[in-house]
């Protein structure tokens, strides 16, 4: 079974059609993908599914579960993570502290004022292992606010794996980066999706990062899916070329 | 690796420096009255410092800590204070059991006024907090027979601390009193300071670097905000029930927004981003208010040049910029 099924999803801001009637799947262990240009769509679609605001009409479940009408907070207990186009962190803790904060929250201690010495030691391997995994064990006594753009976005991505997520939804990870750094975080999610086997779906404007990284991709034209299919299908699609990467380069 | 977290999280201290520092905080706090008689203090000065510094420490959970304003919490702890007062007054001659009371009356308004506002955020959180306060001054102001209205609650005083034979007078001796509330102040802070150390404290620090990132990590961020204010409002009345304890008095300028803004300067002024820094705050503002008032009636508007003086060049507070210059 699909572990995201989006059915015939719609948002209207007034008389504006964000996203229109959109339906897709997603599998467990894939890593889609989401384009389109600008004012397509794509991050009011991802809200609609990480819950920032209901759709109009449609239907979204997780796990066969349906969380059309689930809070933020609900769908993140469900296994939801996400990261933001502009990156969201705690700027004035450390990395290691932002980290701790997602895995507490995850493993239900967000309430708690005292830990027993193996819940100190259970969130504390958790959070070194979600540092080995982001690659930040070096900037981990660092506060987050001080470090590069590329290791604030994996810092973001890391809170997000702490959480142990079933799906992991990206919003833009490359969003206004250089060169080094959108090579450094399309390695931190090539890494996450081949080794670790991560589910990811990201919503992305830089189209070598896309073409490199997804299994499939899904093209939103004025809130509207346009085409569907792997990178080479998309490519090749007259339709795509027309409406989207005729324009872009 | 150690998990936890300096709350001083702008300027991380090292953890031997912290123990370093806690131990001049204390021997300072432990030995002021004994040398600051010298240069004008007394007693009751000193017993005034510390209560309005644990009522801005207070309120600094939730200033400092979890980024809401509260300009309101002269509300708690003036109800800390009339709690105090109506046990002494009308029920049982027990120091104890007024501290109990003062700190439960403050404490049940402060979280049923929080259940009320969690929802808000910002200025209009901030507005609700005055109306709240407000409505707890003309109470006070108008129930005649059992708050005193505007002559306030008189007719009690602190009753002596009795461990079996054992009698401790704080009643008339003030610096014996003095450390009686040292102690409380002791109880208090580590409380709060093992607070901003636990997974709790940290989900406010959360809420204050960055909220939309915390509800996206799980983290409801009303129910937070409502634990992180009524938390707050606890250490701030049991500020007001000492405060009615030092003046055997309880009146309902206590409650006064002019106290709320007080308690905010003190904590702004001290350095909102540390933890001692409304400590700080606190000593300074009352120390000046009993000097200038000596000499001036207008003494508010040298605390007002003051304070002004300090956002402008210490934005960080007094304890801030003295914490950047070491580090």
């Amino acid at each position: 079974m699909s572990l995201l099924q989006i059915r015939g999803v719609s948002k209207a801001f007034g008389s504006l059609i964000a996203v229109n009637n959109v339906t897709l799947d997603i599998e467990p262990g894939e890593l889609r993908a989401v384009i389109g240009p600008n004012g397509a769509g794509k991050t009011t679609f991802f809200n609609l599914i990480t819950g920032f605001f209901p759709p109009t009409s449609g239907q979204i479940l997780l796990d066969g579960k349906d969380i059309t009408r689930a809070t933020a907070v609900e769908r993140i207990r469900m296994g939801m993570a996400r990261t933001f186009q502009i990156t969201q962190i705690f700027p004035e803790l450390t990395t290691r502290e932002n980290i701790q904060i997602a895995a507490e929250t995850a493993m239900g201690f967000r309430l708690r004022t005292w830990l027993s010495r193996a819940e100190r030691a259970a969130v504390s391997s958790r959070i070194e292992e979600t540092l080995v995994a982001a690659r930040l064990t070096e900037q981990a006594d660092r506060l987050v606010g001080e470090l590069s753009h590329g290791d604030q976005r994996s810092a973001e991505i890391a809170m997000a794996l702490a959480l142990k997520p079933r799906i992991l939804l990206l919003d833009e990870p490359t969003a206004g980066m250089g060169e080094q750094e959108t090579f450094q975080v399309a390695g931190l999610i090539r890494r996450l999706h081949k080794h670790t086997g991560y589910t990811i779906m990201l919503v992305e404007h830089d189209m070598r990062v896309v073409f490199n990284l997804a299994d499939r991709i899904v093209v939103l034209t004025e809130g509207t899916m346009l085409a569907e299919g792997t990178p080479r299908e998309i490519a090749d699609n007259p339709a795509v070329q027309a409406a989207y990467l005729g324009t872009a380069e | 690796m150690s998990t936890t977290t300096a709350p001083q999280t702008a300027v991380a201290a090292a953890p031997g420096q912290r123990w370093l520092h806690l131990v001049a905080i204390w021997a300072f706090l432990i030995a002021a009255p004994l040398w600051m008689g010298h240069i004008g203090g007394y007693d009751a000065l000193y017993s005034r410092i510390l209560i309005f510094g644990l009522a801005a420490m207070g309120l600094n959970l939730l200033l400092g800590f979890t980024g809401m304003m509260s300009f309101g919490h002269a509300a708690y702890f003036g109800l800390g204070a009339y709690g105090a007062g109506f046990v002494l007054r009308y029920w049982i001659h027990s120091t104890p059991l007024a501290i109990l009371c003062g700190i439960l009356l403050g404490t049940v308004f402060g979280v049923i006024f929080g259940a009320l506002m969690m929802r808000r955020t910002g200025i209009y959180f901030a507005m609700l907090t005055i109306a709240f306060s407000q409505i707890c001054y003309y109470f006070a102001y108008s129930w005649n027979s059992v708050t005193g209205g505007y002559d306030g609650l008189r007719g009690f005083t602190r009753a002596p601390l009795h461990f079996g034979s054992y009698v401790i007078d704080i009643r008339d001796n003030g610096l014996v009193f003095y450390y009686f509330v040292l102690a409380i102040f002791f109880v208090c802070t580590a409380l709060m300071g093992a607070l901003l150390r636990s997974p709790l404290g940290r989900t406010m620090i959360a809420l204050r670097e960055n909220p939309q990132r915390a509800r996206f990590l799980g983290i409801p961020n009303e129910q937070h905000v409502w634990i992180a204010f009524a938390i707050s409002t606890l250490f701030t009345s049991v500020a007001g029930a000492l405060y009615a304890l030092l003046n055997n008095f309880a009146d309902p300028t206590a409650l006064y927004y002019v106290i709320s803004g007080n308690i905010v300067i003190m904590a702004v002024l001290g350095g909102m981003l540390n933890f001692w820094g409304p400590l700080l705050g606190a000593a300074v503002f009352v120390w000046l208010e009993d000097y200038i008032s000596s000499q001036t009636v207008n003494w508010m508007s040298f605390i007002g040049v003051i304070f002004v003086v300090v956002v402008l060049f210490f934005p960080r507070g007094l304890l801030g910029f003295v914490k950047r210059r070491s580090a």
